[in-house]
């Protein structure tokens, strides 16, 4: 490992950490201005984040530990993630725990945290909003489970780094009809799985609507604010990942130099602002779903990663 | 046409007429169900066209444009005719599986399509057998489709599914059965249309509507 490797994993986790606020405060933008409004400013998320940070911290009674210990969790499960997959540079120092199953399993590892906490207040609505999420994870995790390893099958290894490498020194594998569905299964999911619509609308505050802002209603100041800034993260990193796992350009490679770091930097910003945009825009279109038809839609993101594992299988199987 | 890209899109298309049948299934708005129809016409159209070009043959050709023409135009047209105008019409009454559980059963279908074909494929590998299953899964949810459907106008979806199977299947098979018989099929395929649309024109005249369940019983 060299040291431009090392600044390269250090300036993603930095990265993420300043420019998630901005990805959602650009999303309502984007939604912001396509339903007439004049919208609060990409910078809008980093004030309210400001103002959060300032207040005093309120603790409910008979809360636990394991209450207190959810940010936390949520976000440093998070930043490992940010840290582990291959963002702008390949070969990062945890290259060697870059594997898509234990990101996956870091990913839910946040999700159950926050479900515990959720349970921990002993609300109503907590406990209703946790009940729900688990619902929706538990339905999430075999979809993608099933996509990551539609996506390891062509490359022959579950290791995020040799999965970008191997679509970016062959193109046309992403056209395939195995990798194709993969990619519509993962965005189903990632839109599940970040509560954005149409499965969890994120600016609702109805109770009897809200999914993600249920389980996190007790939490205020400094805490609330360390919960928004991880679910930005988690959004980012997510959008970030898929950018890279199908439309590799612009990464830089194992040994970098400082100009490639650079391009890598700039490609993943450029990657991410269109995938936000275009799930913004998107979002204007469409209603929150029914939460009973939520396992609809999840049933049929399931399929097609289902697909994708038999089409890229047995066309790796044809060609081996 | 380079091998690589002749196998590409070969792979393409028939991943793509498998995923329309999947959204067939997904799908209860009975405009979307016809539009998606057409879309999967397209797909097998395609499936022709690409050999047709990679072996330089022109009654392949022939044979794509007019499954083109008939798959992806006439019968979706006539069909978008036969869609009632009415609220209750235009939507897919309660199948009688759910959603969520046909899907898992496509998922079902799909994979003892892959198994079941394999001895197929192991006669003679190439590029176009080896997309043999995905047209095969596509007959197993057309006959799905028409057992678990109530209205007339998406078992007729059904029917012209198997056909679309039946005819990929024949074509990535044995690279294109005859003009002559293709012809025939067409044409009974479209006759059984024209019935079809007469047919379900008569019954929502007759009983109101086309739900099929409702005419088991007879009634004064």
């Amino acid at each position: 490992m060299t040291a431009v490797a090392g600044v390269a994993a250090a300036l993603q986790v930095l990265g993420v950490l300043a420019g998630a606020p901005f990805v959602v405060g650009g999303m309502r933008q984007v939604r912001a201005r396509l339903e007439g409004r004049a919208g609060g400013g990409i910078g809008q998320p980093w004030r309210d984040l400001r103002k959060q940070l300032r207040k005093q911290q309120i603790t409910p009674l008979g809360t636990t530990v394991v209450f207190a210990l959810a940010p936390a969790v949520l976000a440093g499960s998070t930043l490992l993630i940010a840290a582990i997959v291959p963002l702008i540079a390949l070969g990062s120092p945890l290259d060697s725990a870059a594997d898509l199953f234990g990101v996956v399993g870091l990913l839910f590892l946040g999700t159950v945290a926050l479900t515990l906490a959720g349970l921990d207040t002993g609300t109503a609505f907590g406990g209703m909003g946790s009940s729900r999420e688990i619902t929706i994870a538990a339905l999430v995790e075999p979809t993608i489970l099933l996509a990551v390893f539609a996506l390891s099958v062509p490359g022959h290894s579950a290791n995020l780094a040799a999965i970008v490498s191997g679509t970016r020194d062959n193109p046309v594998q992403v056209l395939a009809p195995g990798s194709l569905l993969a990619f519509v299964a993962l965005i189903i999911v990632i839109i599940a799985e970040a509560g954005r619509l149409p499965v969890d609308n994120p600016t609702t505050h109805l109770e009897l609507t809200m999914i993600h802002e249920a389980m996190v209603l007790e939490y205020a100041g400094p805490k609330l604010a360390l919960v928004e800034w991880a679910s930005a993260m988690r959004l980012t990193v997510m959008l970030a990942l898929v950018a890279n796992l199908f439309l590799p350009w612009g990464i830089a490679g194992a040994d970098p130099s400082l100009l490639a770091v650079l391009t890598g930097v700039v490609a993943i910003t450029v990657k991410v602002a269109l995938l936000a945009g275009l799930l913004a825009g998107g979002e204007v279109f469409i209603a929150k779903l029914r939460l009973f038809r939520v396992p609809e839609l999840l049933a049929g993101s399931f399929l097609l990663a289902l697909l994708a594992v038999t089409a890229s299988s047995f066309l790796a199987a044809a060609t081996s | 046409m380079t091998q690589a890209t002749y196998a590409g899109v070969l792979d393409l298309a028939a991943g793509a007429f498998l995923l329309a049948a999947v959204l067939i299934v997904w799908r209860r708005e009975l405009r979307a169900i016809v539009r998606l129809l057409a879309w999967q016409g397209v797909a097998l159209a395609a499936i022709p066209l690409t050999e047709g070009i990679h072996q330089r043959d022109a009654a392949l050709l022939t044979v794509g444009v007019i499954v083109l023409l008939l798959k992806a135009v006439a019968l979706p047209i006539l069909l978008g005719r036969a869609v009632g105008t009415e609220d209750h019409e235009r939507r897919e009454s309660t199948p009688l599986v759910n959603t969520t559980a046909s899907l898992l059963i496509t998922a079902a279908l799909t994979v003892l399509a892959y198994a079941v074909t394999r001895p197929i494929i192991a006669l003679d590998p190439t590029g176009a057998t080896r997309a043999v299953p995905a047209a095969f899964a596509v007959i197993l949810i057309a006959v799905f489709v028409m057992v678990s459907r109530r209205r007339a106008l998406s078992q007729a979806v059904g029917f012209l599914m198997l056909d679309n199977g039946i005819a990929a299947t024949a074509f990535l098979i044995t690279a294109g059965v005859p003009l002559i018989v293709e012809l025939g099929a067409s044409l009974d395929a479209l006759f059984a249309v024209l019935v079809l649309g007469v047919l379900t024109g008569r019954m929502r005249r007759a009983f109101g509507d086309t739900d099929l369940d409702q005419l088991r019983e007879l009634r004064d």
